[in-house]
């Protein structure tokens, strides 16, 4: 009886340890916008986030953010938004928010923190971790434990599984890998934070967006991409027939690019983005390693190859052997009727 | 700050050829690199083809190739050199130590000669191929306190400011940056030239100078401990249709159309 108790009070002291280091556990989300919209993979970002356990804060920092931090504050889990508007973020320069941070590390002491690891998180996040002297973690894929971690290596070629024993663990998340927070139910205060002082270093002067009415790559649910095989940039008008068909989002791979025939922000692979649709359909692409970085965890592969012996057939589930410019046209026709 | 006196410093790693499927070892420390064939970081060769154009437009006057590694990296600093660098360091690390360095380590030896060397543009791959991290253009700019210009697909000089057109994901957009700064090569900066015979036989004489981190002030104790390198799962084997009708009728099964 006496030693059942005893066992009792152990797993109940085992229990508020637990949840004692939760409490302690704070986690700093760096959210990605564009002013008025908030960038999807800041979702994904808030799921991993919630896997560490313990609270979630979000920064929404920008030129004319209200609308995003409104946003963020109904999104389940998120306890707290912080708000910091001044013209000094235009273009959202690392130089000009890396202060924020700190400052706002300063003021909380969070025990992580991270972003999605797209050109925006990339950019930023290892340049935060140099300031608070700490090595950071890029495009985590999983999250063993709130100090372990688990990222690829060699284009996807190797796990390697990570145990970070700094102070603040900064990171950033591989979208595809983590899925998107719903975007209501929640209740999150907003609180503002004074921007310090601008630092001057750096100034955004233009972008250039490659303007679309599909699916966003990285988040689309269908994905048709071409290759080399695609032969030119016209050619491509067979895929965006196709893709509309399925509202599917438009890839290419790196040949495709370096041959001018679509824009480089199109780039599925390991310099490019990395997406995991339910269904990608690969069309005269090969198949190189670089390539097959950016869409082998898609859930359903499909390849149009006349090259039987192309490596991309290794990773399709399903593979048709014939002439792109015959099957494409066919397959639209078809998904129209 | 003259536009003609710009001295540049660009750090090269030697990796596992791009070509090359590589293998984890059987005790999940690693992949196998013995034997293997390694070459220049493909985003360092495009960061070395940069500061060499830029020298040959006469705006930068001197190029340092750095490598941190143990002895082979020698064989990367020397093709830096034939390809139009000036001289090179080779941070010595051994192989051992080498093996848990991050680019955090990098990052502080890099900021480091930078300093000592004095140079003002420090060009850097935007990531290497291998750790696939994307972090230590973005570490050093923060140690020495420079503005960055990531993913970079364009860079002209503008006065003391450098103009750079980055890669991010929407497209194409441009910083401008006060000089001394750090700037992250992408794939479509320029096309590397090959390193002809001639240069080759040149580059042997050009001077190499070895220092370790410790005379830098650096302290490589690791940071992130690797606890197991694993392949990554294994997809099934898929099947071949002969047909369209065929295609669209197995996507329709599974619930993907």
């Amino acid at each position: 009886m006496n030693a059942l108790r005893g066992f009792l009070r152990a797993q109940r002291l085992g229990r508020r340890a637990v949840s004692l280091l939760h409490r302690f556990q704070s986690t700093l989300v760096i959210a990605e916008h564009a002013n008025e919209t908030l960038t999807p993979i800041t979702l994904n970002t808030i799921t991993a986030a919630k896997r560490l356990g313990g609270e979630v804060s979000c920064l929404v920092a920008g030129t004319n953010c209200e609308k995003v931090a409104q946003e963020l504050s109904k999104v389940p889990g998120v306890s707290k938004v912080l708000f910091a508007q001044h013209d000094a973020y235009k273009g959202l320069l690392a130089e000009e928010l890396t202060p924020l941070i700190l400052e706002i590390q300063k003021q909380f002491s969070c025990t992580h923190i991270c972003a999605g690891a797209s050109a925006f998180g990339k950019n930023l996040l290892p340049r935060v971790a140099a300031k608070l002297d700490v090595a950071p973690i890029s495009d985590i894929i999983e999250i063993k434990s709130p100090d372990t971690f688990v990222r690829t290596i060699y284009a996807g070629n190797a796990l390697c599984t990570v145990k970070c024993d700094e102070k603040i663990k900064v990171l950033s998340v591989r979208g595809t890998s983590f899925e998107a927070a719903p975007a209501s139910g929640g209740n999150a205060a907003i609180e503002k934070i004074s921007a310090p002082a601008p630092v001057g270093q750096s100034e955004w002067i233009e972008q250039k967006l490659t303007k679309s009415d599909r699916p966003e790559l990285t988040s689309a649910k269908v994905v048709v991409s071409g290759g080399r095989g695609l032969k030119s940039g016209d050619n491509f008008k067979l895929l965006y027939d196709l893709a509309d068909q399925l509202h599917a989002a438009v890839g290419a791979s790196r040949a495709a690019v370096d041959a001018g025939f679509v824009p480089n922000d199109m780039q599925v692979g390991q310099t490019g983005k990395i997406v995991a649709p339910e269904l990608y359909i690969a069309v005269g692409i090969s198949g190189a390693i670089q390539h097959l970085a950016g869409m082998k965890d898609s859930k359903t592969i499909v390849a149009i190859n006349k090259d039987p012996e192309a490596p991309i057939f290794q990773v399709a589930d399903y593979g048709i052997v014939a002439d792109l410019f015959k099957v494409v046209p066919e397959l639209t026709a078809t998904l129209k009727k | 700050m003259a536009a003609a006196g710009l001295r540049a410093m660009v750090g090269v790693k030697r990796v596992i050829d791009y070509a090359v499927k590589v293998r984890v070892k059987p005790d999940n420390s690693g992949v196998v690199t013995d034997g293997v064939k390694h070459s220049m970081n493909p985003f360092c060769e495009i960061a070395v083809e940069e500061a060499v154009r830029l020298k040959e437009k006469k705006l930068v006057s001197e190029i340092i190739a750095v490598s941190c590694g143990p002895q082979q990296c020698q064989e990367t600093i020397r093709t830096a050199l034939a390809m139009g660098a000036d001289r090179g360091v080779h941070v010595e690390i051994p192989a051992k130590e080498y093996e848990s360095l991050t680019p955090f380590q990098v990052s502080k030896i890099l900021a480091a000669l930078a300093k000592k060397e004095n140079v003002n543009l420090l060009l850097l791959g935007k990531q290497a191929i291998d750790d696939d991290c994307n972090q230590t253009g973005q570490m050093t700019a923060a140690f020495l306190d420079w503005p960055q210009g990531t993913f970079a697909s364009e860079v002209s000089l503008d006065g003391d400011w450098l103009k750079v057109e980055r890669e991010v994901d929407g497209g194409l957009e441009t910083v401008r940056l006060k000089l001394p700064a750090v700037v992250t090569a992408d794939l479509r900066l320029n096309e590397p030239r090959y390193a002809t015979l001639p240069n080759i036989m040149k580059a042997k004489k050009k001077k190499m100078e070895m220092v370790k981190p410790s005379d830098l002030g650096v302290d490589l104790t690791p940071r992130v401990k690797t606890l197991s390198v694993e392949d990554p799962p294994q997809r099934k084997a898929g099947v071949k249709v002969e047909t369209v009708e065929d295609l669209v009728a197995k996507l329709k099964e599974i619930g993907r159309i």
